[in-house]
């Protein structure tokens, strides 16, 4: 029964990376960082554990089986991702040209 | 081992069901990912009135948040995530009624225990002035987490349906389906969680 001794393993290791990455993103608020590499280490944290939950959680991967979750997810994401920074973009300009 | 459909291999190796279940796993997946764009676009607007203007002099994220209570709703949701897991791997190596059943509860008095403190963070919100209807930056912001609480709302209806189910039937192919796909909804929940916990709370109080 190792198969199951791995997975109970790759659900806490998930756990552990998820609960390590939080903990670094909320420190930067707990200490008080500067804002710019606050920021900055906060979205890194935030798209690492979005990976690490990925794997670990939603058990994407590139085998047969998952690679079209996998290519879902990142259609999904790519549409988003244009979606959202299109938004923040011409909306960002915009109150910039209101003044 | 006989993989056939996305996710973790929870039946035993039909391959009628297991093609059946490809399927609706996959379908389950499409919507997931039409959620997601809906959190994403709501996530957008929220970030495009994180500024004076959507603030309109109204209290700000500084005035309102709590961030002891944001990591505390955080470590439940994460620990309600590892507790699905505890779903999974009982469903595939021990799928007994009592273990089931227990993983699920305790799933779902974390996702409870989450709601408490995010509808009371809400309460304290509204009390100092931070109410839906006072900025668009607030506005966005109730949308947002608020929809989120509904949707782990409604995973707590799921895991009371699916107690009832364990209680009156036994595991069969189509209920061993739903437990998956709960799984995948929860699992879901909490990765947007991430997104709101990093890009709303933490940015707000950076």
């Amino acid at each position: 029964m190792s198969d199951k001794k791995t997975e109970v393993r790759s659900y806490f290791i998930g756990a552990l990376l998820s609960a390590l990455l939080t903990i670094l993103a909320f420190s930067m608020i707990y200490m008080n960082v500067a804002h710019d590499v606050a920021i900055t280490v906060i979205v890194i944290s935030a798209l690492a554990q979005l990976v690490v939950q990925g794997i670990y959680f939603l058990h994407l991967n590139y085998k047969k089986q998952s690679r079209e979750d996998l290519q879902l997810v990142l259609f999904s994401t790519m549409l988003l991702l244009i979606m959202v920074f299109g938004t923040i973009w011409v909306l960002g300009d915009l109150m910039n040209r209101m003044g | 081992m006989n993989n056939k459909y996305p996710g973790i291999n929870l039946l035993n190796s039909d391959e009628i069901v297991a093609k059946f279940s490809e399927r609706n796993v996959f379908g389950f997946w499409v919507f997931l990912m039409s959620d997601f764009i809906t959190f994403g676009l709501l996530f957008a607007t929220n970030a495009t009135m994180s500024n004076m203007v959507g603030i309109a002099g109204g209290p700000g994220p500084k005035d309102l948040f709590n961030i002891n209570s944001v990591a505390l709703q955080t470590a439940l949701l994460l620990l309600s995530s590892l507790s699905c897991g505890f779903i999974a791997i009982s469903m595939k190596y021990h799928q007994t009624r009592g273990r089931v059943s227990t993983w699920l509860i305790v799933t779902g008095l974390l996702g409870a225990g989450f709601l408490f403190f995010e509808l009371r963070d809400f309460a304290n919100m509204w009390a100092m002035g931070g109410t839906p209807q006072r900025s668009g930056w607030l506005s966005s912001y109730y949308a947002l987490v608020g929809l989120h609480g509904i949707h782990i709302t409604v995973g707590l209806l799921w895991i009371l349906v699916l107690l009832g189910l364990l209680m009156r039937f036994d595991f069969n192919p189509r209920f061993n389906q739903r437990v998956l796909v709960f799984i995948l909804y929860w699992h879901f929940l909490d990765v947007i969680w991430i997104g709101i916990f990093s890009f709303v709370f933490l940015r707000g109080l950076a």
